[in-house]
């Protein structure tokens, strides 16, 4: 066991901390991640010639990065799709051309993406998607419907799963196409979410087309692209960010008032706070045995922690949530703050427990609900045998 | 930077699963368990003799000078093979001379603990739900306690007690010592002795080379009660997979239905993240002073609370035969029950975090 970093680790700290001091405040994004591209903090896993800086494989650095960047006023991080999905997908799975020229003006934000997965009928089971695309010369010509697609509004680009081979089995038929947005055939409708904010939409299209090579891998193997950027997603877990959401109900317990005294000298909210508390530093715990395991090439010492990760950062959010929620009293009967409905959809926020406390159930629906999770942890953690249903839709790899 | 265990460290795992597979194999726990608290001398010396009686003994007093993180490790062992015997205590004991005792206190006393010739229990408690050290009253009067303390971890085969006294102080009282009488109480886990411990005028030996021992030693108590239920729940989720593996009914395997496998995901996601828990807190025992306290209470709530659910779910997945003593499941629970009630509640645990956090 040791904790400490060491000399060069704290002498790293020091540089991205006086990266930032020197970064003028009014920087915008873009500049700000092309100079810390340039440093070497981003996108360390990524070629230079696709616009990453190439680094060696250092889950600590990159831990220490993160940490700095998260507690400065420089908002740096992109949206989870095109970072987190487009961009590892196109390194494992895609073509030369298609990685210089959309890989690039990705990690600038410059190409913003949406996610086209889910539709009316498929959830859960993803692959039940029925929309559509066929080759007609040299473009794909697609029908169908998206549903949730967060961002599309904005969004200039798509990657999704469509049906290109009729008549092959359900995983088999599915291609994963890359599509321009703003075009004749895409319609975009909003869809008002629980919390009174619109940040998902439908998606129609109506012989809506993309070039014949905008294709990732082959046709008909679309479901195994999209699961190819499962290897480079190393979630270590939700520690930190529970953290700071912990931090930020106690704060609210201490201006609240129960009759003349800050309701954080009230006993029953004081069982409450440590009760999460142990559940929080479970996670850091949780988290920090995931950094540790990634810098050591241990990951088979994580495989449970990896497993639970999500539901256990669900179900702790959610009691952190409803502390927030019952601290302010009556309060809780008001509408949602209106300015908060536009504020990113996936950032903590703080300032409105109502909408935190309606925010919060998005965690045990989107990617991968909680009735998943637990298929998984019992199925991959346990060994236990699969479901009766699934065993019997799952078509060989 | 490494947040994990050493490769001597899942060594000394492996070697105290390996020893309690072969010498508490069921049905001679079940055998032990029915007999009740009385000591098995046998299962006490074979363990002693692989070195468990002195693992955080210095090496100079013939123990192996390991840490309250190997102690925890070898701890959640003794949890998850619910191994009978004050071990807990016993090391408690060795703790609190390294800790506090004087170079001819250390001499006397510390062989024959990391031997196990000595074996060692603990009086903490008193009347009335008092564990705290801030809380403790019996006193020394010149040299002589006079007091009873509760729900003391020792039974008849106790050599040495390490008592705690008024100021938070802790003192040493040999079995034989005039005016000390014990009256054992039967506890449901018992695969673990307790006791009241009367004292009248009773020869103390005060360790006092550090002051406050009382507090550290209640920390160390408290991680070590942590690691042992999160072994016995780890070992009753396991139990539980087993069950709904082999039990069939509506013609397939009770896994087979999803409300059981959920059931089972929820238990696991409950126990695997205690693990760095337990790991930091025992680590900042002896690292991280400042944080020691606070990472204690912690771990000791939130375990032994969580560690009883998963307890309480694996009985429930055992249908009937889990509610019956045939059923190894009850040994388990019962040692997560012990954990979690010796020393107080979760909820005095929780307060107590609350003051130390500053909420
Ligand atoms: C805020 C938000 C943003 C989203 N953004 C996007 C996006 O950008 N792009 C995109 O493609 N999708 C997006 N989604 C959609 C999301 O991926 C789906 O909602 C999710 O996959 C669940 O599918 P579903 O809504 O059809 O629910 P269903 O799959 O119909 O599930 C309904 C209920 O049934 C349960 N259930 C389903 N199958 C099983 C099973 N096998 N065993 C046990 N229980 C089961 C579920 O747990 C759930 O409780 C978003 C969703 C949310 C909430």
């Amino acid at each position: 066991m040791e904790l400490e970093f060491g000399p060069e680790y704290d002498r790293f700290r020091e540089e991205v901390l006086a990266f930032l001091a020197e970064t003028p405040r009014d920087v915008d994004r873009r500049s700000f991640l092309k100079a810390a591209t340039e440093r070497g903090y981003v996108y360390r896993s990524i070629p230079r010639r696709f616009g990453g800086s190439e680094q060696p494989f250092d889950p600590i650095r990159e831990s220490i990065v993160a940490e700095c960047f998260d507690a400065s006023p420089f908002s740096w991080r992109l949206g989870p799709q095109s970072t987190g999905m487009l961009v590892p997908t196109l390194l494992e799975a895609g073509s030369d051309w298609q990685r210089e020229r959309f890989i690039p003006p990705t990690l600038l934000g410059d190409f913003v993406w949406c996610q086209g997965y889910s539709e009316p009928g498929a959830g859960s089971d993803l692959a039940a998607l029925r929309s559509t695309a066929r080759l007609e010369g040299d473009e794909w010509v697609i029908d169908g419907q998206k549903i949730w697609t967060s961002d599309a509004d904005h969004a200039g680009f798509m990657f999704g799963m469509f049906r290109t081979e009729p008549g092959a089995d359900k995983h088999a038929g599915i291609s994963y196409l890359l599509l321009e947005m703003d075009q004749p055939g895409i319609e975009v409708r909003p869809l008002r979410q629980i919390t009174g904010a619109t940040h998902f939409f439908e998606v129609f299209f109506d012989g809506a087309r993309t070039k014949a090579d905008w294709i990732v891998g082959r046709r008909g193997e679309g479901w195994r692209v999209a699961r190819a950027n499962l290897k480079y997603e190393r979630n270590l877990g939700g520690g930190p960010r529970l953290r700071q959401r912990f931090a930020a109900v106690l704060e609210l317990a201490r201006t609240m008032r129960i009759g003349d005294r800050p309701a954080s000298e009230d006993s029953v909210i004081r069982q409450r706070l440590a009760e999460i508390e142990g559940h929080v530093r479970c996670a850091e715990t949780m988290t920090l045995r995931q950094l540790s395991a990634a810098a050591r090439g241990e990951d088979d010492r994580v495989v449970l922690p990896m497993l639970v990760n999500k539901l256990y950062g669900t179900e702790v959010g959610e009691q952190i949530a409803q502390l927030g929620f019952d601290l302010i009293g009556a309060d809780g009967l008001r509408a949602p703050e209106r300015s908060t409905w536009d504020a990113v959809s996936t950032s903590a926020r703080d300032t409105d427990w109502v909408d935190q406390y309606l925010f919060e159930l998005a965690s045990g629906i989107a990617a991968g609900s909680s009735n998943i999770q637990r298929n998984v942890i019992g199925e991959r953690g346990l060994g236990l045998p699969r479901d009766l249903r699934a065993a019997r839709a799952r078509t060989p790899a | 930077m490494h947040f994990g265990t050493t490769e001597e460290q899942d060594l000394l795992q492996a070697t105290l699963r390996r020893f309690t597979s072969e010498a508490l194999p069921p049905d001679r726990r079940r055998a032990l368990f029915e007999a009740g608290p009385q000591l098995d001398r046998s299962l006490w010396r074979e363990a002693a003799d692989i070195g468990l009686a002195g693992l955080m003994i210095p090496e100079a007093y013939g123990g192996a000078g390991l840490t309250l993180l190997d102690q925890a490790l070898a701890g959640e062992v003794l949890g998850e093979s619910a191994c009978p015997g004050p071990w807990l205590a016993h090391a408690l004991v060795g703790l609190a001379l390294s800790l506090g005792g004087s170079e001819a206190q250390r001499a006397r006393w510390l062989p024959a603990l990391a031997s196990g010739e000595c074996i060692g229990g603990v009086a903490f408690g008193e009347s009335g739900d008092r564990w705290e050290a801030a809380d403790w009253r019996v006193a020394v009067e010149s040299g002589r306690v006079t007091g009873t303390k509760c729900h003391a971890h020792a039974g008849d085969e106790t050599g040495l007690f390490l008592v705690g006294l008024a100021g938070g102080r802790v003192g040493l009282v040999e079995a034989d010592a005039t005016g000390l009488r014990r009256r054992p109480i039967e506890g449901h886990d018992r695969s673990r002795a307790l006791c009241d411990l009367e004292l009248e005028r009773t020869p103390i030996e005060l360790l006092d080379a550090r002051p406050g021992l009382g507090e550290p030693l209640l920390d160390a108590a408290r991680v070590l009660l942590a690691a042992d239920a999160f072994g016995a729940a780890w070992q009753m989720i396991r139990a539980s997979v087993d069950y709904a593996n082999t039990r069939e009914q509506f013609d397939t395997k009770i896994a087979q239905f999803q409300a059981v496998k959920h059931q089972l995901a929820d238990m696991a996601m409950a126990a695997e993240p205690m693990r760095g828990l337990i790991w930091y807190a025992a680590w900042a025992f002896d690292h991280r002073p400042a944080e020691r306290a606070r990472e204690a209470v912690t771990a000791k709530a939130h375990v032994t609370d969580g560690a009883v659910r998963i307890g309480r779910a694996a009985v429930a997945l055992h249908g009937g035969i889990g509610f019956t003593w045939d059923c190894d499941v009850h040994l388990f629970l019962k040692r997560a029950m012990f954990d979690r009630t010796w020393l107080g509640s979760p909820t005095a645990h929780r307060a107590r975090l609350a003051c130390l956090a500053a909420y």
